[in-house]
């Protein structure tokens, strides 16, 4: 009996989108809505079957995901170095930590124009871009986690006598280590939304998001769907993977 | 037959040195800011950059005051302003709603969460080309957007208030022979108020995020569109005065969400929320 229940609330899941899928087709194969943007689910299936044979779309995936692995990993490193100087340098943390905490209040698209004028509309100004929306939450929650180590531990390490150095690798960097992993999972998640984003204002060159664009240029809807279908593909397996990763990790670390 | 009365023993008064430490303490966060700012200055002054690469301090002060004493920056501010109220009001109150019929219910839950959560999947962003098509380039592509911003965080918040009830207190219900509505109105609301608040915080400061990156693509007037029309004729001023704006705007939104917040928790019990990323 109880077997059954989950298996009942499993299925349940897939009722809406069923529906809302079958409504759909419907609604296309017997013209209802006279617009020329309905296009019929098997259309939008065989763009993108089109689109994933002809490599179209791997080449613009491929273009965008590298873009946003560069900027990850700029925006992480030097995330992980600022951070670190914060949370661990309190004369550090007073001059610089209100300042950035002013910029961060900033949103960040807003200064996408700007960056575009200092470093054009390629893939230099878009690398530059990622690599700040990545670096925020590496900051932030990097110093955050330095600074909470709690009181007790460091108690401990000088009981021992460690020293400043001892300390804080074996002591301040274990402790912070979850709140670390979460500004990386967050770096990965902002950069791959500022990813497109970027690819929206600064329009050259290859990527996901200008495949939504030129769709929605050309009012070709299956190419749109399509796109958003890619999109969350991906930044649910990044999530996934950022999700199994961080469950492997606290296991390793024995939490 | 020592006396026990306590002494209140002033404390002693700060020496020199410590009173010009404590200025100095003070002083630090500015001192960066500061630094920037006289580089950036001198910088433009000594014509070590072009104008157009970084307009004078003066040059964007000028510009800010000309907005404003204009009214052009009303105009816009206000724009942008309304936009992000309707389009939080909406998807805000569609978040409460979605998020009440899941928390109660469980078979609510199980037909509309998973669909819920694949569509969240999909950025903003992601969704502005589809709309777009739909409805065109005017104000519901914004309220579209800011609502379906703000409607995440509320519906997930929402969903997890609901659910959250402490057992004792729906024991206590039970035991009182609570009708399910009782039960509704009298404990599961009253207990979930601090994360439904701090849901609608995060769900309006995502809707003004949103605000700014949707007008920046496809807006005729607000804040972000005037940053991508100074961009466009190369004025550099309007596009740094702007973006002041919109820091300032977002920073005092901010400010008063958080007071709001504190009053909320105070009054209701605080509850510890996780200060997540925003």
């Amino acid at each position: 009996m109880r077997r059954n229940q989950a298996f009942t609330r499993r299925w349940r899941g897939l009722a809406v989108p069923f529906a809302a899928i079958v409504l759909w087709a419907l609604v296309a194969r017997l013209d209802l809505v006279n617009s020329a943007l309905l296009v019929s689910p098997a259309k939008v299936l065989d763009t993108g079957r089109e689109l994933l044979s002809s490599g179209v779309l791997w080449l613009n995936l491929r273009a965008s995901l590298a873009r946003e692995l560069t900027g990850f990993v700029i925006g992480t490193g030097s995330g992980l170095v600022l951070g670190g100087l914060l949370g661990l340098w309190p004369r550090f943390n007073r001059i610089v930590g209100p300042s950035f905490n002013t910029f961060k209040q900033i949103s960040l698209f807003a200064w996408i124009p700007l960056i575009s004028v200092w470093f054009g509309l390629g893939d230099v100004a878009k690398v530059v871009f990622l690599s700040l929306a990545a670096l925020v939450p590496v900051v932030v929650n990097t110093a955050d986690g330095m600074r909470s180590t709690p009181a007790t531990l460091l108690e401990v390490a000088r009981v021992y006598g460690y020293t400043r150095a001892k300390t804080i690798w074996h002591v301040v960097l274990p402790s912070a280590a979850p709140a670390i992993f979460t500004g990386v999972y967050l770096a990965l998640v902002y950069s791959w939304l500022a990813t497109i984003g970027a690819e929206y204002l600064l329009v050259s060159g290859r990527g996901v998001g200008n495949l939504l664009i030129e769709g929605s240029e050309h009012f070709r809807m299956d190419l749109v769907l399509f796109g958003m279908v890619a999109i969350g593909l991906v930044g649910w397996l990044m999530n996934a993977s950022a999700r199994t990763l961080e469950r492997a990790l606290a296991r390793r670390l024995g939490r | 037959m020592a006396s026990t009365l306590s002494y209140r023993v002033a404390a002693p008064a700060a020496s020199g040195r410590q009173r010009l430490q404590g200025m100095a303490r003070g002083a630090e966060p500015f001192l960066l800011p500061i630094a920037l700012f006289a580089l950036w200055a001198v910088g433009a002054a000594q014509g070590w950059i072009s104008a157009q690469v970084l307009p004078s301090p003066q040059f964007v002060w000028e510009t800010l005051s000309d907005l404003a004493t204009s009214g052009d920056l009303w105009l816009h501010a206000q724009a942008s302003l309304q936009r992000v109220l309707v389009g939080f009001v909406v998807g805000s109150a569609l978040g409460l709603l979605l998020g009440a019929a899941m928390g109660l219910s469980k078979t609510a839950e199980d037909y509309l969460l998973p669909t819920f959560n694949a569509l969240v999947q999909i950025p903003v962003l992601g969704w502005l080309p589809f709309v777009l098509l739909l409805v065109g380039i005017g104000e519901p592509l914004k309220y579209i957007l800011i609502a379906k911003a703000a409607l995440v965080p509320v519906t997930l918040g929402t969903l997890q208030g609901f659910r959250q009830t402490p057992a004792t207190l729906l024991e206590v219900g039970n035991v009182y022979g609570y009708s399910r509505r009782q039960q509704v109105l009298e404990i599961v609301v009253p207990t979930a108020m601090p994360t439904l608040f701090t849901a609608l915080r995060l769900g309006f400061t995502k809707a003004w995020l949103s605000l700014v990156v949707v007008e920046l693509v496809a807006s005729s007037e607000g804040l972000g569109y005037l940053i991508v029309y100074g961009r466009q004729l190369f004025q550099l001023d309007l596009v740094m005065a702007a973006v002041i704006v919109v820091g300032a705007l977002g920073y005092a939104i901010d400010r008063l969400l958080d007071w709001a917040e504190a009053r909320v928790a105070a009054r209701h019990g605080a509850r510890p929320t996780p200060k997540g990323l925003l």
